[in-house]
């Protein structure tokens, strides 16, 4: 009986070998998840964080530059020191921060590096360095952090912060990852895939631990990252900075382009902020801060508030009444007081005079005869078709939408159509008598700071523009900017028109803003003042210089500063100089300024 | 001297050219579990294991040449001694040993730490063959039955003890010989029932569906038989037992401490815990999973280099080469065994004296247990109980107790025409 015995035993042992085998097989062979998690495991996917592209003024000063800090990093297992009191020295900390580190370092983990100082300055760095080498399980790691040499342009720069849930969904092409920084607002914001330069990866080895045993198939795979691209700005550094000290302690804008090319030479939003505050560490209290401050320095009124543009809105009404054929150099209306207020000064006027003397029974009447034009024999139909014909006119000079400036959330302002009115009273329940506000630039009508200087520009330019932007050229490429910057747009309105109108501007400063006259420099430009319902009105003007060969375009508001000749036209004259002449010869109206009593 | 150059050309060299070949792969591949690619050192290093296995094997081979010139019958003669030395030693351990992990299994002897529940498995053998050797032995009797399982069953009431489980359950490979040796095999039958049902009841997770499929077989067996009352009642009976254990053995299982019930459970589902229990079972499948047809090279796996598995160059040796050498080296290693142990099925069937052929399928047994529980625990198919791979895992108590065990059935072996001549 026990003959079959062995061969039974001999039989259990093969059949041992054979399942073990199989599922060896299944294992190594059909099965590849093994080795998925096997590389989960121990190949750790390390992103090399690439160089921030660095923003430069239009004269070459540095704007934004990535500024190393360094913390002084611990691996407790490996740290030992001897005289501890040495150590406190050299390092400047105390014995309770060691301790209270070392404690928190080990609980963490006692293999992984740890922070102990965190931002040590550059002079603390230099003197430890030598030391580093006394002590095992100490080392220095190195980030960047934004930094603005000048704490200047803060709403148009913008800031970079960690990347939010929102954006990391939207970012289908998954190339951020939790915790990466983006450009949030401004330049930083609207410029970020030139600006973020492109990641590269590193693939290391690590142990149970998670501690690093060097790279993956010595790096085969490894990417290098590739630094962003700069960006040089159209902004005028000196010229910006000269404009935040004039508007300090004030509330206002200050947007200054150059004509020719739509370039934003200056753009100011008061009040402000340092742009340091916005970096590191301090980003999130600091942010708080600033975003509770009921001045709302966050707030960057050249592109997000919105005003009646009031009396400068009359050169748009002139130059659309011209190309219509309502209007001709010689039509004259007289100063009909009982239509509309004006204020003292010769009576009936042309057009010239219209636009020198601002007159609103003027622009009253003119403005009735650009939208009655009895089209339809139904009153109230033929305002509606004359106030749709009159807005496509109005648009094309930059206003009633965004000017598509390269910052987000620009505000578009509003020109009424026909639709407004309709929800309003109801279809064919208003006439022109409902509207006539619109002719001297209040009622339904809202303009921003970017517009009107953007107006300014159109006005120097005799009919055309660039929509205004930021940034001139990307790695020192002017071609490489979006092509939209580099087109010409057209208002629509013959050249001629422009020079009646330029010449009345130039004329008109010397009646209502005396103090914006500038010996050598012949200055065009147009007084406003933007209603203001809660308080004191507030002051603006837009002008460009010189008359005969424009560098400059400029829109000035003030607010609660009352009528434009004074805050807002002295603000602008200063500024003209300044970039102009490169520095200022009025030391008095400089003073005027900035003591800021205008009323 | 004319008897020495006899046995000398007796000596079976293709079973030491096995053992040779398992421990020499072996102690590559503990150097390849403790190898670090940033403080590299020799494989000869002895503050690292494969330094300390070297010296392990040194004295292996000393041992080696002891059995050899020692005369064979000195084993037979003190078997009974040797086995009542290891007795002495086991019981002293629980209060003497150094404690590690939990357990008392060692006794450190200055930089030496040895544990004699590794050396009583082969004196348990020695005694077994003595014991089994007189004529009137007959494992059909239950008088023999039970003198053979006393002397299995001391040791390892003494080693649970400690407590040391898994050695504990090695001497169960005793079966295996006893098999050989005409244990009658109704008991092998309800044994292989009574496992099957056990693992049942544990694994699945409804008894629902054992009392159904328990149910259905008894009916099956009542329908195909005869329809006697006494056979009806009796597998009634049976179905009714078994049900019962079913649910008493969830009953204990429950009641059993944490960590063996986890050990249970995650055999039956390891990712049921792959950060915890499961952690060992996890980590250790991944390495060998990912090794592939050939394997990432020596010294090349990631999860062995980088200390994914615990105690990977003891019990859980097996990774190193299942990623290093993938399913070709898994082979290789699996064939070498299988070769040996049939080589020595072969061996022991030719002795001519019933105390060699005892010893020698005692030897069988052990190692068999030991290469299929440790291999079969490595990859995920039985559950982790610390038992080393034999002549393969790092450690001086595990390599010299598998190598005295092999070679004095070598010895006996080598002197097996002597020994014939001693019996007639």
């Amino acid at each position: 009986m026990n003959d079959q015995r062995p061969f039974i035993i001999i039989v259990i042992i093969i059949l041992v070998g054979v399942a073990l085998l199989t599922k060896l097989f299944l294992i190594q062979v059909v099965d590849d998840s093994f080795l998925k998690r096997a590389e989960r495991n121990a190949i750790q996917r390390v992103v090399d964080h690439p160089y921030r592209g660095l923003v430069y003024d239009r004269t070459g000063k540095i704007m934004v530059y990535n500024n190393p800090i360094f913390d002084l990093m611990i691996i407790p297992k490996e740290f030992n020191v001897k005289d501890t009191t040495k150590f406190l020295e050299i390092f400047h900390i105390s014995k309770e921060h060691l301790i209270e580190s070392y404690t928190a370092a080990r609980k963490y983990s006692p293999v992984k590096p740890s922070p102990l100082i965190k931002q040590i300055s550059t002079t603390d760095f230099a003197r430890i360095q030598n030391y580093l080498i006394d002590y095992p399980g100490l080392f220095v790691m190195t980030r960047a952090i934004r930094s603005y040499p000048q704490p200047s342009a803060a709403n148009s720069l913008g800031y970079i912060g960690e990347i939010s849930a929102g954006q990391l969904e939207r970012d289908t092409l998954k190339y951020y990852r939790q915790g990466d920084y983006v450009g949030l607002s401004g330049v930083e914001g609207f410029y970020e895939n030139e600006l973020r330069g492109v990641k590269g990866v590193k693939y290391k080895m690590v142990n149970v631990r998670g501690i690093d045993k060097g790279p993956f198939k010595n790096g085969e795979y490894d990417t290098a990252s590739v630094a962003g691209y700069n960006l040089t700005s159209t902004i005028d550094l000196d010229l910006q900075q000269y404009g935040e000290m004039l508007m300090a302690g004030k509330r206002g804008s200050v947007v200054a382009i150059e004509p020719k090319t739509g370039e934003v030479l200056a753009m100011i939003s008061a009040p402000s902020y340092d742009p340091n505050l916005l970096t590191g560490g301090k980003f999130s209290s600091n942010y708080l801060e600033l975003s509770q401050d009921e001045s709302r320095p966050l707030f960057n009124r050249p592109i997000m508030a919105m005003y009646p543009p009031g009396s400068i809105f009359k050169i748009v009404q002139s130059l659309v009444g011209l190309q219509m054929g309502v209007l001709t150099p010689n039509t004259t209306f007289s100063c009909n007081r009982s239509l509309v207020a004006c204020h003292n000064h010769p009576s009936p006027v042309n057009l010239f005079g219209a636009v020198k003397y601002s007159c609103n029974p003027y622009y009253h009447q003119a403005y009735r005869a650009m939208i009655n034009r009895e089209v339809s024999r139904n009153t109230f139909k033929d305002t509606e078709i004359g106030l749709n014909a009159w807005r496509d006119y109005v648009v094309k000079f930059g206003l009633g939408g965004p000017l598509g400036v390269d910052l987000y959330n620009e505000k578009g302002g509003s020109i009424p159509s026909s639709i407004l009115y309709d929800r309003i009273y109801g279809p064919g329940r208003w006439k022109y008598s409902t509207i006539y506000s619109l002719s001297i630039g209040q009622g339904e009508m809202l303009v921003t700071p970017l517009q009107m200087a953007n107006l300014a520009a159109i006005f120097a330019n005799k009919g055309y523009y660039y929509p205004p932007h930021l940034i001139k050229a990307i790695d020192g490429d002017p071609n490489q900017i979006p092509v939209q910057y580099r087109t010409k747009k057209d208002v629509g309105v013959d050249p001629q028109h422009f020079d009646l109108i330029q010449d009345a501007m130039a004329e008109a400063i010397y009646g209502t803003a005396a103090r914006a006259a500038i010996r050598d420099i012949t200055i065009a430009g147009k007084t406003g003042t933007a209603q203001n319902p809660q308080g004191e009105d507030h002051s603006v003007f837009i002008a460009f210089a010189p008359k005969e060969d424009p560098k400059i375009a400029i829109a000035v508001y003030v607010e609660n500063a009352g009528w434009g000749g004074r805050a807002a036209a002295s603000t602008a004259s200063l500024m003209i100089e300044k970039y102009i002449k490169k520095e200022v010869s009025r030391p008095a109206l400089e003073e005027y300024v900035l003591i800021g009593e205008f009323n | 001297m004319r008897q020495d150059d006899l046995y000398i050309n007796k000596i079976d060299w293709l079973t030491i050219a096995i053992y040779a070949l398992l421990v020499i792969f072996g102690w590559f591949n503990i150097y390849a579990a403790v190898y670090d690619e940033q403080a590299a050192k020799s494989i000869f290093d002895f503050s690292i294991n494969s330094g300390k296995q070297l010296v392990w094997i040194g004295t292996a081979l000393l041992l080696i040449t002891v059995i050899m010139v020692a005369d064979y019958r000195l084993f037979e003669n003190l078997s009974m001694v040797l086995y009542g030395i290891f007795l002495l030693l086991l019981l002293i351990t629980p209060f003497f040993g150094k404690e590690i992990n939990g357990q008392r299994a060692w006794f450190e002897i200055g930089a030496f730490r040895l544990q004699p529940a590794e050396f009583a498995k082969f004196a348990t053998a020695l005694a077994l063959a003595k014991l089994m050797e007189r004529p009137s032995f007959d494992l059909g009797q239950a008088k023999y039955q039970l003198q053979a399982l006393l002397v299995i069953f001391l040791p390892v009431a003494l080693i649970m003890l400690q407590p040391d489980t898994g050695t504990a359950m090695v001497y169960t490979a005793f079966f295996i010989m006893l098999y050989r040796e005409g244990m009658p095999q109704r008991y092998y039958i309800l044994g292989l029932t009574f496992i099957t049902i056990s693992l049942l009841a544990i694994g699945v997770q409804n008894n629902l569906y054992i009392v159904i499929g328990v149910s259905i077989v008894v009916l099956i067996l009542i329908l195909m038989g005869k329809k006697k009352l006494s056979r009806i009642l009796g597998l009634s009976l049976l179905g009714l037992l078994i049900i019962g254990y079913t649910y008493s053995l969830d009953y204990v299982v429950s009641k059993l401490p944490d960590h063996q019930q986890n050990r249970i459970m995650v055999l039956f589902n390891p990712d049921l815990d792959p950060l915890g229990v499961g952690w060992n079972v996890t980590q250790s499948k991944i390495a060998i999973g990912s090794g592939g047809f050939l394997g990432k090279g020596y010294l090349e796996g990631t999860q062995t280099k980088f200390d994914f598995v615990p105690e990977q160059h003891t019990d859980f040796i097996f990774c190193t080469l299942g990623e290093e050498f993938g399913w070709v080296g898994s082979f290789v290693v699996i064939f070498l065994f299988c070769a040996l142990l049939i080589r020595l099925v072969y061996l022991t069937e030719r002795q001519k004296t019933r105390f060699s052929r005892v010893y020698g399928y005692c030897v069988i047994s052990i190692l068999l247990f030991h290469f299929m529980i440790n291999i079969a625990m490595t990859v995920g198919l039985f559950p982790v109980v610390g038992i080393p791979l034999p002549f393969f895992s790092y450690g001086g108590s595990s390599l010299w107790s598998f190598t005295i065990l092999l070679f004095i059935f070598i010895k006996l072996d080598s002197h097996r025409i002597q020994l014939l001549g001693r019996m007639g």
